[in-house]
């Protein structure tokens, strides 16, 4: 299987490639669009800031070749927020594949369970809807680092709660995305990447 | 719910893991890729790797044992110990780790944590803070807890912060070691005055201290290396033992 990772301007590609290591599989990282085009699955990471990677993947045409492509794609983190209509982050038009919003997380202060932003550490995921996931992974911890988050709309495949609901993965189509690093989010990650590879 | 995160912390010298009883009388303790696997496969939610080597030499082994681990760790982990300046932290990340954690260089360089957020993001910024209570003033020091600096404790931490720390990693150096439980009073005063997630470290001894650092102490993470290395604490016993308690963990 033909799996690529796309490269761009964004951090900690690498742990994403370990993963897939650990399952097996040797992924290429390109930015390379023939090379993307031609891949059975292809996965968009990404951590960074939005507006900077939006106007880097319009430098780059992936912004055309990404709403475009017709096997399996899975977006994670900020490829997630990217895959959006809007992000707040440095107010910025994204992909337009999924027509959540992006939008800051509003700390409540004198709450008492923790509203700090980010998002940082383990937290649940539930009402699944996706190839993602399995029922195996239903109400399980993964690991999120976010200060930005996707709302809840039509393309919701999984929700989490923290200050208040957002979208922890969406799918349309041949579109899945997930806000959590499944490659760092121990044994369900794993298995979340492993039912990503069997679509 | 957000889970509190237990962590356990390897210190590193010359690839090896180590631990000390107040960071003197350093004993070996085992292969840190393979006791980082073991801790995550029992359910630690992150990982810490400090490094204490201070050769050259030892430095280049700290980055190739950061490559190895990941590969090998499926968790989230932190790697500190050395880091002076950007090409340090970069050398680090490329290597594959997914946070940084300064301590001394910040102090002495406070710069250093703008530059690091700046070119990272704050998330990969762990601010690590060792400080003793000396006669009721809580002050800050440096070179593993021996030296004593001008700054205080909270006014540096909120300085941190604003500076662009993603996390504080704070050791109470007068609790390190003892097995007494955690630096209650002084977290929790930390957390009512930060906005970012802090870290406890210094104190664990037994399982009440980890249900005390989360409720008492306000604390998002509570770091622990003796009890773990030496198995008096397991961390599947730890974890049932705190949600009995009605502590939300993972």
């Amino acid at each position: 299987m033909n799996i690529v990772i796309i490269k761009y301007n964004a951090g900690n590609i690498e742990s994403l490639s370990n993963a897939l290591l650990r399952l097996g599989i040797q992924a290429e990282i390109t930015g390379d669009h023939e090379k993307i085009k031609a891949a059975n699955k292809v996965i968009f990471p990404g951590v960074g800031e939005a507006s900077t990677t939006m106007a880097y993947l319009k430098k780059e045409g992936l912004d055309q070749l990404i709403p475009s492509l017709t096997q399996p794609v899975l977006g994670i983190c900020l490829g997630l927020q990217l895959m959006c209509s809007h992000s707040e982050e440095g107010n910025t038009q994204c992909l337009g594949i999924f027509e959540e919003q992006v939008k800051r997380f509003v700390p409540q202060p004198g709450m008492e369970f923790s509203t700090k932003v980010p998002h940082m550490g383990w937290n649940t995921i539930s009402n699944l809807k996706s190839k993602l996931f399995d029922p195996s992974l239903d109400n399980q911890y993964f690991y999120f680092v976010h200060s930005y988050y996707a709302t809840v709309g039509e393309h919701t495949a999984a929700v989490c709660d923290y200050i208040n609901s957002f979208s922890a993965a969406l799918q349309k189509d041949n579109f899945y995305a997930t806000q959590f690093h499944p490659e760092k989010s121990g044994s369900v990650g794993s298995k979340l990447l492993e039912n990503f590879l069997k679509i | 719910m957000l889970a509190k995160r237990i962590i356990p912390c390897l210190d590193i010298k010359d690839g090896q893991t180590v631990k000390g009883v107040n960071f003197v009388n350093i004993q070996s303790v085992g292969d840190p890729v393979e006791l980082g696997a073991l801790y995550a496969e029992q359910g630690a939610d992150e990982l810490v790797f400090l490094d204490i080597t201070a050769t050259h030499e030892g430095r280049k082994t700290f980055v190739q044992l950061v490559k190895r681990i990941a590969r090998e760790i499926n968790i989230p982990f932190t790697v500190g110990g050395g880091i002076s300046e950007i090409k340090d932290a970069e050398a680090l990340l490329s290597a594959g780790a997914d946070k940084v954690s300064i301590n001394s260089s910040a102090v002495r360089n406070p710069q250093l944590i703008d530059d690091l957020a700046k070119n990272f993001g704050t998330q990969f910024v762990v601010v690590a803070i060792d400080a003793k209570n000396y006669d009721g003033h809580w002050t800050v020091t440096v070179n593993g807890g021996r030296i004593p600096t001008d700054k205080e404790l909270f006014s540096w931490a909120k300085e941190a912060e604003d500076r662009g720390a993603g996390e504080i990693l704070f050791t109470s150096m007068d609790h390190d070691g003892t097995k007494a439980g955690f630096a209650n009073d002084e977290l929790a005063r930390m957390a009512d005055s930060l906005k970012i997630p802090i870290i406890a470290s210094g104190g664990a001894g037994n399982m009440d201290h980890f249900v005390d650092v989360f409720t008492k102490g306000k604390a998002d993470a509570g770091l622990a290396a003796s009890i773990f290395h030496y198995k008096e604490i397991a961390i599947p016993d730890l974890k049932a033992y705190l949600k009995q308690k009605g502590i939300t963990v993972r």
